[in-house]
């Protein structure tokens, strides 16, 4: 099984979200915003009064995350990905502003999965509950925004060779439609 | 009082560092039993993530959960030094800040008021048994699989045929959002609230504690394979394992009706027992 290697520091390149397929396995480098139910709804707020964001999502891939705190020395505590369809109402406007990918985990369908589609956005499954290890791939945090909201606060966070699955593709794949329907048993 | 603090906040961080034995064999053994490249792969990772996070003491996942304690209180102790209840709260406030765990508890529901967001009320139950012992069952309870479960009011009629659709409606609904590999745990009878009780207790059944009734005992080995054939597997990802157990407990009811409830589990299945 081949792992495509993606770089996000300046946002993803279209042509990288144009060549990737439903089921590739690929490794993020480069720069990903936090995003979790309340930095979402607040973001999208922002961009729904038409005001700017505390940072630019422009081309950027979101991280939904809400890590556990650092014990002093650590970079950052336990980091994986939270359920991405509780985000899936702010979707819409944050592709608007120019999100062009997130990594989540747990599935997205129908109408949450349409905005990906409309937007030429690309969904990155991670593994849910493999928040010790994947706190390695992480090299920095910075807090941008929204501090009030404790670990919801929007943080951009530079990883390396962050490994995920693509679920949703520019070309109508989803991946957990397809593996669930392969290995359904009747 | 302060015995029941302190045993509190040292299970939450140790629940949360280290997952079960019986779960983390379970795991080691799914490895061996997935056909799914992927879904093995993911698995491996798994009982990778759970070796580094004991080795350098890290919270399993970051999401800590909400701290659900049951208490099996003998009728003989008395307690001293303040309320029970505080005890248990002061407990999971101080676990979870010398553990480096998230703040995953908001005090408010409703997100109408506005507080610290360093709120740890727990759920507490008690039961009164015989005796003179305080048994904790802990357990941080993640939102991922919690969010997922799901509770109906059956009638008598639609017996077992009914309960069995019921969990593989549940968890083929679920799919990838309650972290599979999952736990089921299965509640039948008693009332609307027992039965999620009752679900709740079996989800934190260890995973080698059958059931004491042979009926039971096989109808969680009939309801494992079939959510193991609903192909989720692993993440979502595809495969043969979707669950590493399907736990059940029964209790009686009312003779014109049938409490089901379901409570999934993820596999960062985080509980830790102790006795007082």
């Amino acid at each position: 099984m081949g792992v495509i290697q993606l770089k996000c520091q300046n946002g993803i390149a279209e042509a990288d979200l144009d060549r990737l397929r439903a089921g590739d396995s690929v490794e993020l480098t480069g720069q990903v915003i936090s995003v979790r139910d309340a930095s979402a709804a607040r973001l999208a707020a922002t961009v729904d009064a038409g005001q700017p964001l505390p940072i630019s999502i422009e081309g950027q891939v979101l991280y939904a995350v809400g890590p556990s705190p650092p014990k002093p020395g650590q970079i950052i505590g336990s980091a994986g990905p939270t359920t991405t369809s509780r985000m899936a109402r702010f979707l819409p406007a944050l592709f608007k502003a120019g999100a062009r990918a997130i990594i989540g985990k747990g599935e997205v369908h129908g109408e949450e999965a349409a905005p990906f589609l409309s937007h030429g956005a690309v969904y990155f499954g991670a593994i849910g509950g493999l928040g010790a290890l994947l706190a390695k791939q992480i090299s920095s945090t910075r807090i941008v925004a929204y501090e009030d909201l404790g670990p919801e606060a929007l943080y951009a966070l530079q990883i390396f060779a962050f490994p995920a699955v693509v679920i949703i593709d520019r070309h109508g794949g989803n991946f957990h439609e397809t593996a669930r329907a392969r290995w359904r048993k009747a | 009082m302060s015995v029941l603090r302190d045993t509190i906040a040292r299970l939450i961080v140790e629940a949360n560092y280290n997952i079960p034995a019986d779960v983390l064999q379970a795991l080691r053994d799914a490895v061996e039993r997935e056909e799914s490249p992927l879904g093995r792969r993911t698995l491996e990772q798994l009982v990778r993530n759970y070796e580094v996070a004991a080795a350098e003491r890290r919270p399993v996942c970051q999401d800590s959960g909400v701290a659900v304690v049951l208490l099996e209180v003998g009728q003989d102790v008395h307690w001293t030094g303040g309320s029970m209840q505080e005890a248990v709260y002061d407990g999971v406030r101080e676990g979870t800040r010398v553990g480096y765990l998230r703040w995953s508890v908001t005090g408010d529901p409703t997100r109408m008021l506005k507080l610290s967001g360093q709120e740890t009320p727990a759920v507490i139950h008690v039961d009164i048994v015989p005796g003179s012992d305080v048994k904790i069952m802990f357990a941080s309870k993640g939102f991922g699989a919690e969010n997922m479960s799901a509770l109906k009011m059956f009638v008598p009629a639609d017996g077992v045929p009914a309960i069995t659709q019921f969990v593989l409606d549940t968890v083929d609904r679920a799919g990838a959002n309650a972290c599979p590999p999952i736990i089921v745990g299965l509640g039948i009878g008693g009332t609307f609230e027992s039965a999620a009780l009752l679900a709740k207790k079996a989800v934190l059944r260890p995973l080698d504690v059958r059931s004491a009734r042979a009926d039971i005992r096989q109808l969680e080995g009939e309801l494992l394979e079939r959510v193991n054939e609903l192909g989720i597997g692993p993440q979502g990802f595809g495969g043969r394992v979707t669950a590493l157990g399907v736990n059940i407990e029964v209790y009686p009811t009312h003779i014109a009706g049938l409490p089901v409830a379901v409570n999934l589990g993820c596999h960062s299945t985080r509980r830790m027992s102790a006795t007082l």
